[in-house]
């Protein structure tokens, strides 16, 4: 590891409002960073001691650096979409100072050999990088792949993100290899036999466009089904990726409600639109799942406020020119998202739905901590990793696809003012990004 | 959340016909207008020197032939490329064949597409017309326009009429075009079909719409009875048995007759005699199938001499 580079080894943030959902904290405080953990929060002016480096943050609130649960970076053998490197560039300046990255890359990440590969410093990843490894053996979802093995090599969860554990057997041998060693499973809920040839949500919307439509009992019934096995099994973990359907909520509820360990997540594209807002056959509208109606994004609005949902992920899905700008049936699914989250969660949950700052970064940060144990992080207390997110509530801005850090821009948000926005990330106690 | 999105400029399609759903009740009726001027017999010099691209990535017999003949009769010259044998079979994409064809100096482009939204991306992407000739199950404009026309051969004004259409409106992009002219023209509309070929979400694409699945309560007192072709190429999957369909939905001279006496029965072909209709209804007094053929040339001259900005 060559650090060379000139790393601070203290950091003092002055005059934000820090707020921490985990620890109870909301006010106006300093922050004393040093050697890559958080060493003391206190009133304004009075951490002693003192730092090489200072950050002004008056005006500006102060959180735990807020981490993604599921981004694609596309590394190994999809370089032309994304780099770990590009990837986690447009992670630093969406605010984000940990990704979860997915296993459908070329080779699956399905060995402890390709997990460590992603985790090699030679990959340029400027925020911290936890792999998801896949669940199957080349995700093809007959055989599990060594679940412990992947563990100790530093993978957070197993998932075959983009395709579904569509066989019961497998997902309950799945479900119970999670209890023994208390391991997350992550779900992508979508029963692909009946959603062949569909490219977009079911109903009005799909009818008048002539696209045939993903019904929502393709991922509720699945959803159901695993809440429902994860019951069985004491211990067992189960997440579910990207929900975007009232129906699937109710069975997360009774999940919780019946002490089984389940999570999940929501996107900021299906809390932001709707299958009505696709226009003109724009393959940046096309994603897996697909924009739902306003009843279903109305839903996961009220599950996102009222805590049923414990993470806000990107499902940051890059794909290059040629993949999106085709016929609308023949496009990639999947949109970038990495940039947009903050100022996504602040225009809309926040200023629109009336969703506390403290809940929102509690989905960004706490939140998505749990669901996968990332220890130390997703929160500011003493000895944590000195991970930071600096943003201001209220600054407006414009989003351009053009400038973004990803090597992709397919993005629905591109010219979309935002309320909210990153002013600096900080990884490790080091500034890796800062607003111009 | 439109709001949120600022003002993008989008390019204006100018002269394009990609759908009937965008367009006003005026649009409309002024492009009928233009067509009743049309006269295929007459041949005409409006469009001399135009160059018309026929693009086809589906079968065609009607819908290919006619463009080609309208954009004869106004003198100007067609090409027809099919996907089969073309570069199309090498790989190469919608926009690059469309830039192509554009650079060898077409004027405007008639597409048909098994994708919904294929004339759009094109349209979004050229600086010529681009007129949708179908695309996919989504929309088939001009056959809306030449039904629309034949209607009004028959019966003064469409506002006020009664209409059926009978059979595979989910697959279809010739009910939802003809479902968005006639609603948007005063029409009241009855869609008739079993549930795997007539959702009831079909009922919210435009207003006047109602939906049965009685043949007989759908055909009582219309004015004019659509009915649609069977695709069989689409059903896979569909738990649709063919002799269940013909005993409740097939078009026989005896549900024809709770009809109005002086029905129009149209249907946009291919017909499949014996399945979606007999074969005395396809030859009745009251069919007008092949008026629609017929018309489909002054209404496709219309719209060229429209796209190709000829009108004065």
């Amino acid at each position: 590891m060559s650090t060379k580079e000139h790393k601070p080894a203290s950091l003092l943030i002055r005059g934000g409002r820090v707020i921490d959902p985990l620890a109870r904290v909301d006010g106006l405080m300093d922050v004393l960073l040093r050697d890559g953990q958080v060493v003391e929060l206190g009133p304004v002016g009075k951490v002693r001691g003192g730092a090489e480096e200072n950050f002004d943050a008056r005006g500006l609130i102060v959180a735990p650096g807020f981490i993604d649960l599921h981004v694609h970076l596309r590394e190994p053998g999809q370089s032309y979409k994304e780099t770990i490197a590009s990837g986690t560039a447009a992670a630093a300046s969406g605010g984000f100072t940990s990704v979860c990255c997915m296993p459908n890359t070329t080779p699956v990440l399905d060995s402890p050999e390709w997990v460590t590969w992603v985790r090699q410093p030679q990959r340029g990843a400027v925020v911290n990088v936890f792999p998801v490894a896949a669940a199957t053996q080349a995700s093809k979802g007959a055989v599990l792949t060594d679940f412990r093995a992947l563990q100790r090599v530093g993978a957070v969860a197993v998932s075959d993100d983009g395709k579904p554990v569509l066989n019961e057997t497998t997902m309950r041998d799945a479900l119970r290899a999670s209890a023994e060693i208390n391991f997350p499973v992550i779900q992508h809920a979508e029963d692909t036999r009946i959603t062949q040839n569909c490219s977009m949500n079911e109903g009005r919307a799909s009818f008048r466009l002539g696209l045939r439509g993903m019904t929502i009992a393709a991922e509720a019934a699945i959803v159901d089904r695993d809440v429902q096995l994860a019951q069985q099994f004491n211990g067992a973990r189960l997440h579910l990726a990207h929900v975007s359907t009232a129906e699937a909520l109710k069975s997360v509820r009774r999940g919780k409600r019946n002490r089984a360990r389940v999570t999940c997540e929501v996107t900021p594209h299906h809390f932001s639109l709707t299958d009505a807002d696709i226009r003109g056959y724009d393959a940046n509208f096309k994603m897996n799942p697909p924009l739902r109606s306003s009843e279903d994004r109305q839903a996961l609005v009220e599950a996102l406020s009222d805590g049923t949902v414990d993470a806000i992920a990107s499902d940051h899905a890059p794909h290059a020119l040629h993949e999106k700008i085709i016929e609308f049936e023949r496009a990639a699914f999947g949109i970038t998202g990495l940039e947009t989250a903050l100022g996504l969660a602040i225009t809309v949950l926040h200023l629109r739905h009336q969703i506390p700052l403290e809940r929102i970064i509690e989905l960004f940060t706490s939140g998505p901590a749990r669901v996968v144990d990332l220890r130390g992080r997703g929160a500011l207390l003493r000895g944590s990793h000195a991970d930071l997110t600096i943003f201001d509530p209220k600054k407006r801005w414009t989003f351009e696809a053009a400038k973004s850090r990803s090597k992709s821009h397919n993005t629905p948000f591109d010219g979309w003012q935002f309320t909210g926005k990153v002013v600096a990330t900080i990884v490790s106690g080091k500034v890796i990004y800062r607003a111009a | 959340m439109q709001s949120l999105v600022q003002s993008k400029n989008r390019r204006a399609h100018r002269g394009s016909l990609l759908a009937i759903e965008p367009m006003s009740a005026i649009d409309i009726k002024s492009l009928l207008q233009l067509a009743r001027k049309m006269n295929p017999l007459k041949p005409s010099a409006r469009l001399r020197g135009k160059r018309v691209l026929l693009l086809f990535y589906e079968p065609s017999t009607r819908t290919r032939t006619s463009f080609e003949i309208a954009a004869q009769a106004l003198g100007a010259s067609t090409t027809l490329v099919l996907s089969s044998g073309s570069s199309v079979e090498k790989g190469e994409s919608l926009l690059d064949t469309a830039y192509t064809l554009r650079a060898v100096g077409s004027d405007a482009i008639v597409v048909r597409h098994p994708h919904s939204g294929a004339p759009q991306l094109m349209a979004d992407h050229l600086d010529i017309p681009v007129i949708n000739a179908g695309d996919g199950m989504h929309e088939h404009p001009t056959q809306a326009l030449l039904d629309a026309y034949t209607i009004l051969e028959h019966k003064k004004k469409i506002a006020g009429l009664e209409v059926t259409v009978v059979g595979d409106i989910y697959h279809s992009r010739v009910a939802r075009s003809a479902i968005h002219l006639l609603s948007k023209l005063g029409a009241q509309i009855t869609l008739c079909g079993p549930p795997e070929l007539l959702p009831e979400v079909s009922a919210t694409l435009a207003e006047n719409l109602r939906i049965t699945r009685s043949c007989e309560e759908a055909l009582r007192g219309a004015d004019v009875v659509m009915v649609l072709r069977m695709q069989r190429e689409r059903l896979a999957g569909l738990k649709i048995s063919l002799p269940d369909y013909i005993a409740r939905y097939q078009m026989t001279l005896g549900r024809l007759r709770l009809a109005k006496p002086d029905v129009l029965l149209m249907h946009p072909g291919p017909i499949i005699r014996g399945l979606e209709l007999t074969w005395e209804v396809a030859d009745c007094a009251q069919s007008v199938i092949v008026e629609e053929v017929k018309n489909g040339v002054p209404v496709r001259m219309a719209v060229l001499a429209q796209a190709l900005g000829t009108v004065n």
